[in-house]
This record gives structure tokens, sequence and C-alpha cells, in this order.
């Protein structure tokens, strides 16, 4: 069997929530699968059933050739899991973080401290190794989190949103470095709410809302889909907003979108990035539009959200809430 | 279903239990809670209130405060075990655990295992420096070891009352709170610090019939040399019917917190 992970059907409910609805995924032995989705998609949902550490309401799943349910304990013998808070026992250092992992994959005390040491020499954490873990920066923890997960030198690795909450370059070290794993032929399942992640690590991505799979492909298979670049104007009265969103759908040839709040319009110009810009503004400049503010952008996850199912992905900004309305309001669409 | 077998629910749990311990010593706080506040609580009471406290029996007040003060000092130091399981859920730590091929059960077994020594260790030192101001066994080896022992059954069952709570409130400071709700009335409104007839009537019955109460008395009877048979057995079903309601509570709700 050529594949690591393969799901059908998964559905998971939280009540009135689906918080999966429906998924079908496979990913191919050492490959990067990335999971893009915002806040309460169910990615974490995901990953838990994945990780055997919840069951799906229906639906099937093999992990390393092994069924989550029934053959949980093989599953657990070939992953690894970096949840999406940081798993470490602060209290404790480094080394005593990873050592103590290893005696829970059975090792003996020498090859757990060998086994420790090595992680900590991989992920440049040796000079740090025995200060209590509370003393690590944000990176330095998720590294080591990273580590642990790393200790039973598993197949198949998920990372749930291995980068949300660290600064750039934090972020960028991640990336490295979860690059660097992938060489050794794991295969890997990571979920993210950036596109541009996603981009940079994975080979395939699904991108996922309210608990289905609303398009698959690779990055650059993805931004064909929605458009490439996104020319961003904003006007400065908006009684220009219809005006402005004919004109740019003509010289784009796609469909615009206006945010009323924002003063903004939105459309997808291809890769003719700034050659569409320059067209935009000769254009606007000709129907004496005043504009507050044109930009360009590389397609964000925002993008992806408006071209796909034409809302955003941080609406209602409060995860939670909005979440619980959303998967009420599709239930019952649905019946 | 994907039950481990024995060795490795023991072995990994002895792990657990010695990472818990060692966090145990890390943290001040965690020994402050456990040991220096309770040997605050006995030089308050001897020196301080205890002069105003009028016990009826030989040996004076610092006699009858001992088993209370031990008691109280098992239940206090239960939060302990609380916020760390709550933290530990909250953080994933727990998560990661499980997604891991070691045994589900240590992660509650190694505590509870970690508790039982914690326990041991913190009634010693508080018997210790009881002895050091005045407190004195009045009976047998036999009857001070059983008050020990005793005490320690009494701390790891409501440890896993505890255990239960934060398994179930899964947060820090819902546990915090809650804690207090029930273990303050329990472990003050009890004969462990002051004679139960001191207080009113309608608290006397309360306090005559709860198990911190029984417990204390069956301590405080072995210690003093006085017949004890009837409270220790009193105790025995007290403690063994409280964990036989929450030890399958706290495993229930452990099995389904993801
Ligand atoms: N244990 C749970 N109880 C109730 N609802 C839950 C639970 N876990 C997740 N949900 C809900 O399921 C949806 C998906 O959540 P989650 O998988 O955590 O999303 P993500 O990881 O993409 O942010 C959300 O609406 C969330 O509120
Ligand atoms: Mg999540």
């Amino acid at each position: 069997m050529n594949n690591a992970i393969e799901a059908y059907d998964l559905r998971k409910s939280y009540g009135q929530v689906k918080a999966l609805d429906g998924i079908d995924l496979s990913v191919e032995k050492g490959k990067i699968l990335g999971v893009l989705g915002p806040n309460g998609a169910g990615k974490t949902t995901l990953v838990k059933i994945l990780t055997t550490l919840t069951h799906p309401d229906s639906g099937r799943c093999l992990v390393a050739g092994f069924d989550v349910v029934s053959q949980a304990r093989q599953v657990r013998e070939k992953i690894g899991l970096t949840g999406q808070t940081t798993a470490i026992q602060e209290e404790l250092t480094g080394a005593e973080n990873l050592e103590i992992m290893a005696r829970l994959y059975h090792m003996p005390k020498k090859a757990a401290k060998l086994k420790a040491l090595e992680l900590l020499e991989r992920f440049d954490l040796v000079d740090a190794k025995d200060r209590a873990a509370k003393t690590y920066s944000g990176g330095m923890k998720r590294r080591l989190d990273l580590a642990a997960s790393l200790v039973g030198s598993p197949s198949i690795l998920f990372l749930d949103e291995p980068t949300t909450g660290l600064d750039p370059r934090a972020r960028i070290g991640m990336w490295k470095v979860i690059e660097n794993l992938v060489g050794g032929g794991t295969t890997l399942l990571l979920t993210t709410q950036y596109l541009d992640e996603a981009d940079e690590l994975a080979d395939e991505i699904i991108v996922i809302d309210k608990g289905k799979i609303i398009a698959k492909g690779t990055s650059d298979e993805l931004k064909r889909n929605i458009g490439g670049d996104v020319l961003n104007v904003q006007v400065a009265h908006e009684n220009d907003l219809t005006e402005v969103s004919l004109a740019l759908e003509k010289l784009a040839a796609a469909t615009a979108t206006i945010s009323r709040e924002e003063l903004i319009v939105r459309v997808g110009v291809g890769s003719r990035g700034s050659a569409a810009l320059a067209e935009a503004l000769r254009e606007l400049d000709r129907l004496q539009i005043s504009i507050a503010d044109i930009s360009l952008r590389r397609p964000s996850l925002d993008d992806v959200f408006l071209s796909l199912t034409g809302h955003a992905p941080t609406e209602g900004a409060n995860p939670q809430g909005s979440n619980v309305g959303r998967g009420r309001k599709k239930s019952s669409d649905e019946r | 279903m994907n039950a481990s077998p024995i060795s490795e629910t023991i072995s990994d749990a002895v792990v657990i239990a010695k990472r818990d311990l060692l966090v145990w010593l890390r943290v001040p706080s965690f020994i402050f809670f456990s040991i220096i506040q309770p040997v605050m609580f006995v030089l308050l009471f001897r020196y301080v209130f205890g002069g105003a406290i009028n016990v009826p029996n030989a040996g004076g007040y610092v006699d009858f405060l001992m088993p209370g003060i031990i008691a109280q000092s098992a239940a206090f130091a239960s939060f302990g075990t609380a916020i760390g399981l709550a933290k530990e859920i909250q953080l994933g730590v727990v998560d990661r655990f499980r997604s891991m091929p070691m045994a589900r059960s240590a992660v509650i077994n190694g505590r509870l295992l970690a508790d039982t020594l914690r326990i041991a260790i913190t009634t010693l030192v508080i018997l210790f420096v009881g002895i050091l101001v005045g407190f004195r066994f009045h009976d047998s080896l036999l009857e001070a070891i059983s008050m020990i022992v005793l005490a320690i059954v009494f701390g790891v069952v409501i440890t896993i009352v505890s255990a239960y709570c934060g398994i179930a409130l899964k947060n820090e400071e819902s546990v915090q709170s809650f804690g207090l709700v029930w273990l303050f009335p329990l472990t003050f409104v009890s004969s462990a610090f002051v004679p139960v007839q001191s207080m009113p009537g309608w608290m006397q019955v309360f306090a005559n019939n709860q198990p911190v109460t029984i417990v204390v008395n069956a301590m405080r009877n072995l210690a003093l040399g006085q017949p004890s048979g009837h409270d220790v057995l009193l105790s025995a079903i007290w403690l063994i019917a409280i964990a036989a309601v929450f030890t399958p509570l706290a495993v229930r709700s452990f099995s389904k917190i993801s």
C-alpha cells in the first residue's frame, strides 16, 4: 500500500456542530499534506481522529495501514503528534522532557538519554538542555515540543498549527526544521491557517471549511483556481463601489467582490498582477474616481475563502461563537 | 480493546510518577503548599489559637490537633493533583501521551502513585514537627502506624475526588475555586481543629456526620489510645464508598476528554 493515510467519509459532530462533515483524503508515503482552514474549520478534530484520540461518528480511516479505531495501538506505534498547544512539562528541563518521553516509548535508560541528546542536537537545543523549559523562548518551546513527538521515530507525523503564535522569524525557523524532517521520508500532515505556510511546506493542500473539503490540489493548482494575485481597491466614497467593481471586472475578466464596510473592491487578476495594477490605475483615473488605497496582494487564505465560499474565514472574529452559528445554519440548510 | 500488558501498565505508571514527583520537587510553591504551609498551621494552632481552645483529652490541644492537621493537609494537597491534571489536559500533554503506544491508565495511576508518596512524606514531616512542639502518641507503635496509614489512605481517596474534579473541569481556575467550595467546609467544619461540641447545634449535625470528622476521630482515637474500632470501621466504609463512586467517574471522564 502506498498511502500512509487514508480517510473515507469521516464525520464527527459535537451536538449541533458538525466538526467534520464527510472528509475524504489520502496522503502518499513521504509526502506532506497541508490542511488549510480558518479557526473552527475542523482541523484539530481531524488530527484527533487520525491520531486515535477521538473516534469518528462514522467513516473509516487507515493510518500506516491500520484502522484508527480497531487497531489504535498499532497506529500509535507509527505516529507522532505535535498538538496545537506546546505539550511539554515546563518545570522540567529540555533533556528531562525528552528522556521521559523516551522512557514512555519503553527505551532503556541509557538509550533514552542518547535519544534525548540526539534530538536536542538536531533541534539546536543543546545549550539549553539543562534549563527548565519555562525559560525557553516561544520558538524553542515549539522545537522541544516537536522533538518530543519524534522520540518514537514515527513514520507519520501530525503537526496541528505548528507556527500559530510564533513571531515571523521563529516561524521561518520552524519551517526549516519541518522541511528537514521530511527529508528522512517521514509522511507529514500539517494543519495551518496560513496559505503561505501551506504553500511553503506542503506537496498537496486541502482547504476545509465547516468540516468540508472545499478545495484540494497543489498550491499552484489552488492559486490558479482562486485567480492568483488579488487587486484591492479602496474607494473614498461608498457610491463609487459599484462603478469600480464593474470596471475591475471588465479589465480582469473575473468576478469582483465588494466589502461595503471597508469600502474595498477585490478582484483576482491571475498572474498579471503588476500589469493589471497599472491598467486599473489608468482606468480609475479616466473615470475620475478618487481612491483611498490600491494594492496588489498575493492570495491569502482570506482570498481563498472569498473566492471559494463567498465569505471571509474570520467572520465574526470570535471562533467559538461564529462556529456554533455557522454549524447550525448549515444543518438547517441541508434539511 | 487496546489493553496494555500488566508489566507496561506498571512501568509506564512508574515513569509518570517519577516525573510528577520531579515536578513537585522543582516547584517551590508546590513544596510550600504541601509542606511549609501545614508546618505553619501546626505552629499557628499550637501557639496562637490553641490556648483558647478547650479540649477534653489528655495531653492537651497539641495532641488533639495533630491528627486533624495531618488530615487537613492531605486533603488540601490534593489541590495540586487536580490543578496538575487540569493543566496537562489543557496543554495537550495528556493528548500526546494518549497518542503514544503506552498504557493510557498511566497518566492517572502514575499521578496517584506520586501523590501517595507525596502524602506519606508530608505526613511524616508534619508529624515530626508536631513531636518537636510537644505531640505524643499515647498508645503502642501499632496504633501510631495505623493512624499514619489511615491518614495516607484518606489523602489518596480525597486525591481521587480531586483528580475527578481536575479531569472534569479541565481548567486551572475553575479547579481552584471549585476545590475551595467543597474542601473548605469539609475540613474546617469538622473535628479537625476544634471539638464539634463547640459549634452551634445545626452545624454539629453536619460536622458529626461527614467523613472528615469520622476519619479524624478515628485517627485521633488511635493517637490518643482511646477506643477506636468503631470510628476506624466507619472511616473504612466511608473511604471505600467514596473511592467506589469517584474512581469510575474519574476514569470515565478521563477516557472522554478528547
Ligand atoms: N470537544 C468539543 N466539544 C464541542 N465542540 C467542539 C469540540 N471540539 C471541537 N468542537 C467544535 O467543532 C468545530 C471544529 O473545531 P476544531 O476541529 O477545533 O477546529 P480548528 O482546529 O480548525 O480550529 C468548532 O466549531 C468547535 O467549536
Ligand atoms: Mg485547531
